[in-house]
């Protein structure tokens, strides 16, 4: 069975900082995969290459088996990348429908915007996904007073209604209440019962472990090693991560 | 396909009311706070000059006069907005009025048509918008320190290149095309000037691109968070760059319009007009930091500004007196602006 995503030897250098040196990994159909690396390990970066945000400066991307050169953000997210970014990537001085249709709008031909519609699938979206009930919060509300974890809400929000098959998600853990950090778990584990494919990034190990197929570790903008869940224990897997981030190998 | 699992959310935080009918006018009220604020701000002038100053201000040829007058910079002011709302500013549009006029009348002097210069008049303005926001995107020099070297480069540009004079009269191109003339500045009714007629138009089509186009949508999206909108997939440098050709088009066309209804083009036309424009976006509303800012702002603070120093005239306060008062406008209005955005998110 072809991956959903394939990198092969994937390098990226900002000025003289080598980001990335010949990472090949893959993400299969159906699976939730790990990425582990202590800071500056190049998740982010390559995160963003798999995003399209960043163009790899050598190497190889492949969707589902097809090789995909030149690969934008639009274009990404048409082949059903979508993201939860670190930061969010939200506009906290605007309204929920603008964030949620954010770099996405939807227009007649001419460019003009249907809001109708927008605020519509808003309203939809936030008692269907949200869990918006009261009356309190509408289309219409600006988010800069949501808390972290219903900024995180709709950010994940608006990756599903855009129908993603590989989540990436980048620390989405960071500033999330002990309650919310269960959701978002157990929300990743439902993307893997749905048949897609998730990337999952924290620093947490245990958030990783508990959720993760497959882990892949960064050091270094390198691939130090790779491992199944099943096949290791957390304990081994923190071990690892120590001696790596202070030796640059894993044993 | 959608999933099944609820993504995280923390309910609690969502406070449980149910919307009554107060909550939805307060929710209105808070929505459009900023334009309620400007308007307020007029209403209240207006009915001090009202009173103080009956005879100039319930006549009408005052307001003939705002509308023959307050167009020259307004129609600036507009997609200047637009501009930044997105976290940049130009402070070139004067000079690019004048570049604007000078190659109108080069087009008009190689050709005999007025039209065709209008055209080209406008074609520089677009032009010399878009190098500016090339200059500003892809050589990554700020805006405010691009725009202040490149008022001096277009206003360089037009002393240069018309050394001859420093002034050359309309009318050659006014007689070569009269209903020109009459549409860009006439008296629709015998009253009503054509250029604030232009500016309602430029305001409407402001309004539109800000808040019905996704052009708009960006804009606001790349002020409020140029990394995110970034992220998202918008092309933050293309808008950018479009933002400041439209602002040279709108100089432009502004430049016409005064020197067709003064008569003659000046080559220091514009550089007066800094200023009044700048303080028209900014008691208007919009945030110098970006993200927020209305059309309907500009428009009405447009017409504050036109109305200090004849209003003062009219209660009799001489020339002195104008600065202050303008210095007392501006920080008053801009001053309720930040403390409504403040208390109303």
């Amino acid at each position: 069975m072809t991956y959903r995503l394939e990198l092969k030897n994937v390098s990226k250098s900002f000025g003289e900082v080598k980001s990335l040196q010949n990472v090949t990994m893959h993400v299969d159909q159906n699976e939730v995969v790990g990425l582990l690396g202590d800071n500056g390990a190049g998740k982010s970066t390559l995160i963003k290459i798999i995003t399209g945000y960043h163009k790899p400066d050598s190497g190889e991307l492949y969707f589902n088996g097809q090789e995909v050169k030149n690969l934008t953000v639009p274009r990404a997210r048409k082949l059903g990348v979508e993201t939860v970014y670190q930061e969010r990537a939200l506009a906290d001085q605007q309204t929920l429908w603008r964030n949620i249709f954010l770099g996405r709008e939807l227009t007649n031909k001419f460019g003009l915007l249907d809001v109708r519609k927008m605020v519509e699938e808003t309203n939809r979206l936030m008692i269907e996904s949200m869990g918006f009930t009261s009356g309190a919060v509408t289309a219409d509300s600006v988010i800069n007073n949501f808390s972290g974890g219903e900024k995180q809400g709709v950010a994940i929000v608006r990756a599903l209604y855009f129908k993603a098959d590989l989540i990436v998600l980048d620390e989405p853990t960071m500033g999330l209440s002990l309650q919310e950090t269960r959701k978002l778990i157990d929300f990743v584990k439902g993307i893997k019962r749905a048949g897609k494919a998730a990337i999952f990034i924290d620093h947490n190990v245990f958030h990783v472990y508990n959720v993760a197929d497959r882990v892949v570790v960064l050091d270094r903008g390198t691939v130090a090693g790779e491992f199944l869940t099943k096949d290791i224990t957390l304990n081994e897997l923190t071990e690892k991560m120590y001696r790596v981030a202070e030796s640059g190998h894993l044993d | 396909m959608t999933l099944q699992t609820e993504p995280p959310v923390n309910t609690n935080s969502a406070v449980a009311q149910q919307s009554s009918r107060s909550q939805q006018t307060w929710r209105f009220v808070r929505r459009y706070g900023l334009q309620f604020g400007i308007v307020g701000v007029m209403v209240i002038m207006w009915f001090l000059l009202w009173l103080a100053a009956p005879d100039t201000f319930r006549n009408k040829e005052i307001y003939i006069s705002f509308a023959d007058s307050v167009p020259y910079y307004g129609i600036m002011a507009l997609p200047i907005t637009l501009l930044i709302i997105a976290r940049e500013i130009d402070l070139s549009f004067g000079s690019i009025m004048a570049v604007g006029v000078m190659c109108f009348l080069a087009v008009f002097n190689a050709t005999g048509s007025p039209i065709l210069g209008l055209i080209g008049c406008l074609l520089a303005g677009l032009g010399a918008g878009l190098l500016n926001g090339f200059i500003v995107v892809k050589l990554g020099i700020p805006s405010l320190i691009a725009t202040i070297g490149m008022q001096f480069f277009w206003r360089g540009a037009v002393l240069v290149l018309t050394t001859v004079a420093s002034n050359f009269p309309m009318e050659p191109a006014v007689q070569a095309d009269p209903v020109l003339k009459e549409l860009l500045v006439g008296r629709i009714f015998g009253v009503i000037p054509a250029q604030f007629i232009w500016m309602i138009i430029v305001a409407i089509a402001t309004w539109v691109l800000l808040n019905r186009h996704r052009f708009g949508a960006h804009t606001y999206l790349i002020g409020d968070n140029p990394n995110s909108a970034e992220l998202m997939g918008v092309n933050v440098g293309q808008r950018r760059i479009l933002m400041f050709g439209l602002v040279g088009a709108a100089s432009a066309f502004a430049g016409i319009i005064t020197s067709y209804s003064v008569g003659s083009f000046f080559t220091s036309l514009g550089s007066g007009y800094l200023l009044p424009t700048l303080s028209a976006v900014f008691l208007g509303g919009t945030s110098v930091l970006g993200g927020t800012g209305t059309i309907l702002g500009t428009f009405v603070g447009s017409f504050i500004i036109g109305a200090i120093e004849p209003g003062a005239a009219a209660l009799g306060l001489l020339g002195q007196w104008t600065q202050l008062i303008y210095g007392f406008v501006i920080v008053i209005s801009v001053g309720m602006h930040t403390v409504l955005r403040r208390r109303i998110r």
